[in-house]
């Protein structure tokens, strides 16, 4: 098995948006560390959670799943997911697995903030 | 390059430099190492060659579906069997990709490709269902590397869902599982979930788990089930869904027969 190697940091850009950045992989093993993001990212005022994923270096079937279960997570609290900074490939994957359709994507995190209407 | 590079004969005349840094390319513009286990993109359906007594009536054609796109609650189920240390996780999946459909249970039929589970295939399935309905559908091969493979549905399937299989060391033995995080696709399917599906489906799997155990010599392991809720809530916005379920037209296509028979018989031999 794939040892993980997860890094997810949270920055708060205001009380409505904050951005999980996401480097390393994606995979089963990082339900913990991207749950824990999620937890430390959302306070009750929380609108919108933006996925930077310029640093995504391996995402499996797996990981995809993971972001199915944090995109409903967010919905159930009514939060909006977005996602940015994806690469041709994985862009690609989030059209092929028709994440696209429920997770905006967006170039980079400038336009991500944008969209939110946090800049 | 030498090991020991000579000393400078003259220390003053000397230009030391700090080694060019290296470029790296930030992580977005590499080609990461799971390019190779995923699909090519797909818009549509294509079904390669498949025997002459395979009905392929749902799948050409047809988009493919994840549990975004479902209709019902979201389910993630995990079935999880021990195989001790008959074989290492890989030497699991490598088996797995290879007899695939012979582990399935009687009445359910795979027809794979003849390259075997490789990522982009696109697989039928033919399964014996109640009153002799025989329900024509499919599936693509999303992901596949040498730890696991993930099946995606296609419009009209029971399910909009992922199905991972995956082999893994776990406890200090090696286990196999299957994941399932499915919706089922439209207001029907949720129904036939509710009357006895979801045992249906559970049954399913621990048979194909059970059947992959004795493959590698182990015999009446017991299988795990854990269920999990992950969404309660129906998409009502996707009960259109209906319009491509699977089962409906098996059924027309199934009550056609005869008369495609029939018609079959008025037309002359192409010369």
């Amino acid at each position: 098995m794939t040892q993980n190697i997860l890094n997810a940091s949270v920055k708060k850009v205001n009380e409505r948006t904050s951005v999980i950045e996401v480097e390393g992989e994606v995979t089963q093993t990082s339900e913990k560390d991207l749950m824990d993001a999620y937890e430390e990212a959302v306070s009750k005022k929380t609108r919108t959670i933006i996925l930077n994923l310029t640093n995504l270096e391996y995402m499996n079937s797996s990981g995809i799943g993971l972001l199915v279960t944090l995109l409903v997570r967010a919905n159930r609290h009514h939060q909006k997911m977005l996602a940015c900074g994806l690469s041709e490939h994985y862009r690609q994957i989030f059209e092929l697995t028709r994440l696209d359709e429920a997770i905006e994507i967006h170039d980079d995190e400038t336009s991500a903030l944008a969209a939110a209407g946090a800049q | 390059m030498p090991l020991s590079p000579e000393p400078p004969e003259d220390k003053e005349s000397t230009v030391t430099q700090s080694p060019e840094p290296e470029e790296v390319a930030p992580a977005h513009t590499l080609i990461p190492r799971d390019a190779e286990h995923w699909s090519k993109p797909v818009t549509r359906l294509e079904v390669g060659e498949v025997p002459a007594s395979a009905i392929n009536i749902n799948v050409t054609g047809r988009r493919v579906m994840g549990p975004v796109q479902g209709f019902g609650k979201m389910w993630q189920k995990t079935y999880r069997i021990g195989l001790g240390r008959q074989a290492e996780p890989r030497e699991v999946i490598l088996e797995w990709k290879k007899n695939f459909s012979l582990f399935w249970p009687e009445g359910a039929n795979f027809y794979g490709p003849v390259t075997g589970i490789a990522p982009g295939e696109v697989a039928l399935l033919n399964l014996s269902m109640p009153g002799k309905l025989k329900l024509s559908t499919g599936v693509l091969v999303l992901f596949a590397d040498d730890e696991a493979f993930t099946l995606m549905t296609p419009q009209g399937h029971m399910f909009a869902a992922w199905i991972t299989f995956t082999s893994l060391e776990y406890e200090g033995q090696t286990v196999a599982e299957t994941q399932v995080l499915l919706r089922a696709n439209d207001p029907l399917y949720e129904l036939a979930l509710g009357m006895g599906g979801h045992k249906k489906e559970d049954a399913f799997w621990t048979h194909t788990l059970s059947s992959l155990a004795a493959h590698f010599g182990v015999e009446g392991a017991e299988v795990s089930t854990k269920v999990v809720c992950v969404d309660k809530r129906r998409q009502w916005s996707k009960a259109k869904n209906i319009w491509h379920n699977s089962a409906i037209r098996s059924g027309g296509y199934m009550m056609g027969t005869p008369f495609r028979a029939v018609a079959r018989s008025f037309r002359r031999p192409r010369k």
